[in-house]
């Protein structure tokens, strides 16, 4: 039995050796990461009481600008968002203005989602912000996963630490945690419905969850999502806001 | 002092008509005095409360930094180095580093501000010596409204997320070993007061802070790169709320003191048009007209010596004891975010209340002038027979 168990440990090392965490970030990266994409989301809100669901339509373009234009319901309906590089602005319909976002504002959450501002503007390539560590391997549901734990490289970075577990054959993550420098648990996200989307495997469905608050957290669905198409210029210009 | 005398015997002849009037003129001096005095009184507790917990005799500021703007602070935090360093080490000026934070009291999110200070300054009142006499790793003070709006009390555990330089998230338990209790509501709501040397590890800036407080006015010394903003600069806001209150007061007293001089305007005119056989005979006996006119004149204002005596009769015992026990003022009064203690002691300075005693004898003389103008257009026969003028 304890022979067994050591081959079994050292077959375990060989195979997380096999495995190169850059790479598979880097494969990652291919998935999530795109130079451009268009979708329609549902954010659903969990609140101790109700929950509530706001509709949008998104468009980006690599990781530093963004664009979001709210659907429904009526009363955010026409609310704008667009985010070039460290710069966010906000029009809202009812009151005809547009105002900018910074400083302690970005920590506010968006719409009383489990997301804050801050959330929506990092959207680097984990490859470029993040030195990747195999540290083993666990089962999500049905799905094999790495676990790998990613220590920033940059200095600019929100979180100085992830875990995040990798799907062994698609390449997606389908959970990741934050951590703050202290070693904190932050946030974590669920990543669901993994679809092929234009050639690529693609999590529909994250579910975020703020472990400093209490909720059950809040669901993010998108849809009709389309990489890499022509969006115009005009689009990510604050002059887009009010149109 | 003829006029005098005939001004005082006439008032005091004409009975209820003269103390009913006195009696109003003298409830609007006592008002105007205690209105003025409260306003002074809580004037000089909040300018003495500032500077004892907030502002000091004066203040340097990190170039980038606007305490009106809280989009600044990310950004307002220099390195103390040279003539400040060693004024630190004098102990004149005592350094502040701020930056913004979550705090996660039982599940909720509120947005505060860390403000990290030596805990050995002696220059504001805040009871920092409790950060540096407990062994908690991260003990933080608070005031009693931030107590009261995170529910908070001694010896809590509170979460607290911040960013360092960088922008990198960072999150840990603080303790609370005190809550003070303090008038100035800038320096309380929605704070985290933690020891200087372990808020600039946390954010990585060392030996950098974003203003310093101090002790004595700097107007003279080379503080650059440090701004240097002094006490007025500081209070101005302050006094612009001081000057706008008592605006608002003039409003009120101005509408009290003006029914008190209609009754003596209208005292005056009927004095006048019932007295004119007595007009003549002043004239007639030798008096000039602006004699007359004098005697009118005073006998009107004379009405406001009586009423500074009544006034002072029934007047300084109620002042005196709103000056002991203070007026205490609503709960709600603290959440207009200026200096307010829980009751206000009023402050009769010598120069309001000689200028309150001016203002009464002056106005009342001129309503009493206005109508007696009459006189010096009257024909003393006429007068003398009692024909109506």
């Amino acid at each position: 039995m304890k022979t067994l168990m050591i081959i079994g440990f050292v077959f375990l090392g060989v195979a997380l050796r096999a495995q190169d965490p850059k790479k598979i970030l880097d494969k990652v990266d291919q998935n999530m990461s795109s130079e451009n994409r268009m979708f329609e989301s549902t954010m659903t809100i969990h609140g101790k009481r109700n929950s509530r669901s706001i509709s949008s339509r998104s468009w980006s373009e690599g990781s530093q600008k963004s664009f979001t234009e709210y659907l429904s319901p009526a009363s955010e309906k026409g609310t704008k968002m667009l985010k070039l590089e460290k710069q966010l602005w906000i029009y809202s319909p009812t009151t005809d203005r547009t105002i900018q976002i910074s400083g302690h504002m970005l920590r506010q959450s968006v719409m009383g989602s489990d997301l804050s501002y801050e959330d929506m503007m990092e959207d680097r390539k984990l490859t470029d912000v993040y030195a990747a560590k195999l540290v083993g391997e666990e089962k999500i549901g049905d799905r094999n996963t790495w676990v790998l734990e990613l220590t920033a490289v940059v200095e600019d970075i929100a979180y100085y630490k992830q875990k995040v577990w990798i799907d062994t054959e698609k390449y997606v993550p389908l959970r990741q945690e934050l951590f703050a420098k202290s070693g904190q648990i932050l946030k974590r996200m669920e990543l669901q419905e993994v679809k092929m989307i234009e050639s690529r495997w693609f999590p529909t469905l994250v579910i975020y969850k703020d472990m400093l608050k209490e909720g059950k957290g809040t669901e993010f669905r998108m849809t009709n999502i389309k990489f890499n198409v022509k969006i115009p210029d005009y689009i990510f210009t604050k002059a887009a806001l009010k149109q | 002092m003829l006029s005098m005398q005939l001004a005082f015997r006439n008032l005091i002849g004409a009975g209820l008509r003269t103390w009913l009037n006195v009696t109003v003129l003298s409830f609007a001096f006592v008002v105007i005095v205690f209105y003025n005095g409260m306003l002074d009184g809580w004037n000089m507790q909040a300018i003495n409360d500032t500077r004892d917990w907030e502002i000091g005799k004066g203040q340097l500021w990190h170039a980038s930094y606007d305490r009106y703007d809280p989009f600044t602070i990310q950004d307002s935090h220099g390195g103390i180095s040279g003539h400040i360093r060693s004024m630190v080490a004098a102990g004149r000026v005592t350094p502040i580093l701020i930056t913004q934070a979550s705090a996660y009291p039982a599940g909720r999110m509120l947005n505060v501000v860390i403000k990290g200070i030596d805990p050995d300054q002696r220059i504001l009142e805040l009871p920092t010596q409790s950060l540096a006499q407990t062994t908690n790793e991260l003990p933080a003070i608070i005031g009693k409204r931030m107590a009261s709006r995170a529910h908070l009390k001694k010896g809590d555990q509170v979460l607290i997320r911040w960013r360092d330089k960088n922008g990198t998230f960072d999150a840990r338990e603080i303790t609370i070993v005190s809550i003070f209790d303090s008038n100035v509501p800038t320096i309380d709501n929605g704070q985290f007061w933690i020891p200087l040397a372990k808020m600039q590890q946390m954010t990585g800036m060392t030996n950098e802070a974003t203003l310093l407080v101090s002790r004595e006015p700097l107007n003279n010394e080379a503080v650059e790169p440090w701004i240097y903003k002094d006490e007025k600069y500081l209070l101005k806001e302050f006094g612009e709320i001081m000057q706008q209150k008592k605006g608002s007061n003039k409003i009120i007293y101005g509408l009290l003191l003006s029914i008190a001089l209609l009754g003596i305007f209208d005292s005056q005119v009927l004095s006048i048009f019932r007295r004119q056989k007595e007009i003549g005979t002043y004239i007639a006996l030798g008096m000039t007209r602006s004699q007359v006119l004098k005697v009118f004149t005073v006998e009107g204002s004379a009405h406001s010596i009586l009423a500074l005596g009544l006034g002072a009769l029934y007047g300084i015992p109620v002042l005196a004891y709103l000056h002991q026990r203070g007026i205490p003022m609503p709960k709600s009064a603290d959440d207009a975010g200026i200096a307010i203690s829980e009751s206000i002691i009023p402050l009769y300075s010598f120069g309001m209340v000689l200028s309150t005693i001016l203002l009464v004898v002056i106005s009342s003389t001129i309503v009493s002038y206005l109508p007696a103008r009459k006189i010096s257009r009257m024909n003393p026969t006429d007068a003398l027979k009692g024909k109506i003028q």
